[in-house]
């Protein structure tokens, strides 16, 4: 693509019935990218500012570059366009903003663009991975070339079938007009337009201020199906004889199976058709769920020791100081020091680990929410002792992944249990079963020294150390395609991705973020961001010290040290917009913080009340707490392609960091974690949300999308925990706040899962 | 296997089911209504909501023997119905609010707002925070604060 001069591209129209063009999914690497590989490759060293040179977004965008293969998309004679997206939709709403820029190159109304989700297609490699907020950045150069250059053939033919110059001929709302008032949809142009002979083509792609669908807020185009039931997830498909299947666990991480003393009763149980030791439970198929329910708590099993035997966070903890990195000596100046500490976290979604399996002697499909299906392609293929291009791996509308869908658990266990039993299975994990055996986010703890003279910050250290962080479903693979490219030489997948999402945007003279991570013992993963809500918590807290001991306002100070423009604009907008530094009550507080991250710019303003009142208010089966009762969120995302959309990430990522600040985390003990449900497991609830809420999207600022999936996360925590140290008088340095009470009753772990209530009568309301 | 009877949106439906077979399940393995979403099987999330004679029921807590022939129960499927339109107000709300992301609890949402200002109508008072508060569904997208709006909105029109 480079090398044609700004906006004009290359593009495809393959040879179909009807017009089918494509484009490779690779964008040309931004002209930030492309400094940064020039000066990085004469520098070879890891510079302490990588981010700002290439951040992991610019790294997989040139990963996808010599590998990628062609997206297409394709009119149909209805007057419709499809489009297969080789991502997973799991609510982030990438479904919809795609949609919005067919639509936008096309002049088409959005309702007429059809986008489903592609099955794994092991030729796309690194493309075909939805994580680290990578889908617009990586999407958004190539889907609008394959639909410009449809708009042209359809433009093309319409002029033959006219017989009118290209050049007098409109296209809008799928129909081509001539000035005489001939006119002609694009579904009747569909076949005319197919290519007989594949050709290559040259666009040129819409300019901004050409845009009339990007950039405007658009509902989702999956909201119907949502609101009236009708939008499939994995567990509602109907795939012949996939019959409900669950797992009886162990009761501790990772244990396995030593005897079952009962697989005959069992097998003999009402409905169930099959009982089967796998690698990771034993495994009971049936009617329904329910009768799976019943027969994974009669099995009795005696089990053998898992991975993380008497372990618990005490002595996890103990583990993580015993790794830390120095902080190195003193120093002589005067300086802030705070060491912070993060429980593991379930990033559970509400949609559990699920699966369907038909798995035959010769071949095998799988059907689940998938971020990563080419390697959960392979991986099942291996497992399954099949060559990979007979295992077909179809992509479901996700119910949530926060992290989770980035592995594929359940897809490989659901394709064991069919090949042991020779029949398909619809496979689904038990709450208990996804919070308790499920991955986590790791335990971890941050220290911080800044040092400071005067009205200057002479230099900032952070030293990292996680329970390690399981990042192999493909972004270590992206790594190793380019580590001879990367300047961070072979020091490792984490630390590489480490270096590469995290950023310094104060001046804050000399700085130097460390991360180790030690004990590979649990079910780890990301969650809505890998390591910066940590991080930048522990960084945001510390900045509120510095302010104190320098005299100065948190939110001057931090405009003072920001160095980007754009991050002065989102902090002076929160600022504005939540009205800082009113005069608040005794026990309440406003508390801000800033982050950035994938191009992006983000700053939350929160208030919190921690007056008794309202921390100790009653809620059932509920934990309360301090409340925020009001939020403001400003949000500079590049330009942004559908604001509606944005402005729901952001608010998901206020709820995510303020459960992560006040109430969510899971407690270690004995080798197992004792939440087993939404009832033990305190996520955001309608009582934690805050009445007031409210998010700005900054005006665009540049030509390029950012990424937005997580990104307010780490904002939204900080902000919460400033708050809370300000209005309380005391800095909090144990997340979640609330960790050191058990608000709860542990359920058994033998059975594993929990009967289904009966009284589900007494509480109709 | 014992049969049961009861009414589904709006029809009478007999089923071969265990008598302690949860609704949810009969609902969603042996009748194929998928709309109510299992999160937890034990009544804490909310996601399978549906509505019992009108109000707001857990299927993952009722065991199937516990319905009479004569009881109406209505799934988010059959809520549109019950308006006598395409579509019931407070569907119309959350498509206005835009207030869906996955949409894997969103049916539950919907059925218990549905529920929740029928209840309030019944008492004969408005929808306050405190009432907005006391909603127990789960949404791990955090999409709370749409689904706050678009109960007030959708209350209007009910």
């Amino acid at each position: 693509m480079p090398g044609l001069g700004r906006r004009r591209f290359l593009g495809y129209v393959l040879v179909a019935p009807t017009l089918v063009t494509a484009a490779e999914l690779a964008p040309a690497p931004t002209a930030a990218a492309e400094t940064a590989a020039a000066e990085t490759s004469s520098r070879g060293l890891p510079s302490p500012e990588i981010t700002e040179l290439v951040d992991l977004n610019d790294v997989m965008t040139l990963a996808a570059l010599p590998t990628s293969n062609l997206i297409t998309i394709e009119v149909h004679q209805d007057g419709t366009v499809s489009f297969a997206l080789p991502r997973a939709e799991v609510g982030q709403g990438i479904t919809t903003s795609t949609a919005m820029l067919i639509a936008e190159e096309m002049d088409l109304p959005v309702d007429r663009v059809r986008v489903t989700l592609a099955d794994a297609r092991p030729e796309l490699l690194f493309n075909q991975l939805t994580g680290a907020s990578n889908t617009t950045i990586s999407t958004y150069t190539p889907v609008r070339v394959a639909a410009a250059v449809a708009r042209g053939r359809l433009l093309e033919a319409a002029a033959r079938e006219l017989g009118v110059p290209i050049g007098d001929l409109k296209l809008k709302a799928g129909v081509v007009t001539a000035p005489g008032g001939g006119r002609v949809g694009i579904g009747e142009l569909a076949e005319k337009a197919a290519g007989v002979k594949a050709r290559r083509v040259s666009v040129e792609l819409k300019e901004r201020e050409q845009f009339k669908v990007i950039g405007r807020p658009h509902n989702r185009i999956d909201a119907l199906a949502a609101v009236t039931g009708r939008k499939k997830f994995a567990l509602d498909l109907d795939v012949p004889d996939a019959k409900p299947t669950m797992v009886c666990r162990p009761p501790t991480i990772n244990g396995k199976v030593g005897s079952v003393a009962n697989l005959d009763e069992v097998r003999a149980m009402t409905g169930v058709t099959d009982v089967a030791v796998v690698s990771t439970g034993v495994a009971v198929r049936a009617r329904t769920f329910g009768q799976c329910v019943n027969a994974v708590r009669a099995l009795r099993v005696t089990w053998r020791p898992g991975t993380a035997e008497g372990k618990s966070d005490e002595s996890v903890l103990k583990t993580l100081k015993a790794a830390e990195p120095p902080l190195g000596l003193p120093p002589l100046t005067p300086s802030v020091e705070a060491r912070f500490t993060f429980h593991f976290r379930s990033n559970s979604a509400l949609e559990p680990n699920c699966a369907i399996a038909d798995v035959r002697p010769d071949r095998a499909e799988i059907w689940s929410g998938l971020k990563a299906p080419i390697v959960a392609k392979q991986a099942i293929a291996a497992r399954l002792k099949l060559p990979p291009h007979a295992v077909t791996v179809h992509v479901t509308e996700g119910g949530g992944s926060f992290g989770r869908k980035l592995f594929f658990d359940a897809a490989l266990e659901a394709a064991e249990i069919s090949q042991k039993i020779g029949k398909p299975v619809k496979l689904m994990w038990h709450r208990a079963d996804d919070s308790r055996q499920g991955r986590t986010h790791p335990m971890a703890t941050s220290r911080v020294r800044a040092a400071y003279l005067g009205n200057t910050v002479l230099s900032y250290t952070q030293r990292h150390t996680s329970v390690s962080t399981d990042l192999g479903h493909g972004l270590g693979e992206v790594f190793t395609a380019l580590a001879a490219k990367l300047p961070v030489g072979d020091i490792g997948f984490s630390q590489t991705f480490f270096h590469l999402s995290q950023s310094m945007p104060y001046d804050f003279g000399h700085h130097s973020r460390l991360l180790n991570e030690t004990d590979k013992t649990f079910n780890t993963g990301s969650m809505r961001g890998v390591y910066s809500p940590d991080v930048v918590c522990a960084r945001e807290l510390v900045v509120d010290q510095l302010a104190t001991k320098m005299g100065k306002d948190p939110f001057r100070f931090r405009r003072d040290f920001l160095r980007g423009e754009r991050d002065r604009a989102v902090l002076e907008k929160v600022a504005e917009a939540g009205n800082w530094g009113r005069t608040m009550p005794a026990d309440t507080a406003q508390g801000i913080a800033f982050h950035s991250e994938y191009h992006f710019a983000s700053a939350v303003l929160v208030e919190i009340d921690c007056r008794p009142e309202t921390v100790n208010r009653p809620i059932r089966d509920g934990v309360t707490g301090p409340r925020v009762t009001k939020a403001v969120l400003a949000v500079d995302a590049g330009l942004t392609v559908n604001p509606r959309g944005l402005e729901a990430q952001m608010m998901g990522c206020l709820m995510d960091g303020i459960a992560q600040t006040l109430t969510s985390s899971l407690h270690l003990r004995d080798g197992y974690f004792l939440e087993a449900s939404w009832d033990n497991y305190f996520y955001t609830r309608q009582w934690n949300t805050p009445p007031e809420l409210k998010i700005i999207v900054m005006p665009s600022t540049t030509d390029e999308p950012g990424g937005a999936g997580e990104l307010g996360v780490a904002t939204a925590m900080a902000a919460v925990a400033c708050a809370y140290g300000r209005a309380t008088g005391t800095m909090p340095t144990s997340f979640p706040l609330n960790h050191g009470t058990l608000s709860f009753v542990p359920k058994p772990t033998v059975p594993p899962i929990p009967a289904s209530p009966s009284d589900g009568l007494d509480h109709t309301r | 296997m014992p049969e049961h009877t009861f009414r589904l949106n709006g029809e009478q439906v007999t089923v071969e089911a265990d008598d302690d077979e949860r609704l949810l399940w009969v609902l969603r393995d042996i009748l194929g209504v998928t709309g109510p979403k299992y999160g937890c099987g034990i009544n804490v999330c909310k996601a399978c909501t549906s509505h019992l004679n009108g109000k707001a029921a857990n299927p993952c807590a009722i065991p199937v023997k516990n319905l009479r022939p004569t009881d109406e129960v209505t799934t988010i499927e059959g809520l549109p119905a019950t308006a006598g339109t395409d579509l019931h107000p407070m569907q119309q709300a959350w498509l206005d609010q835009d207030v869906a992301q996955c949409g894997y609890c969103q049916p539950g949402q919907i059925m218990t707002a549905v529920a929740l200002v029928r209840r309030l109508a019944r008492e004969g008072r408005q929808i306050t925070d405190a009432d907005l508060d006391g909603i127990r569904n789960i949404c791990r997208c955090g999409t709370y604060f749409r689904i706050r709006e678009a109960i007030r909105a959708g209350a209007e029109n009910m």
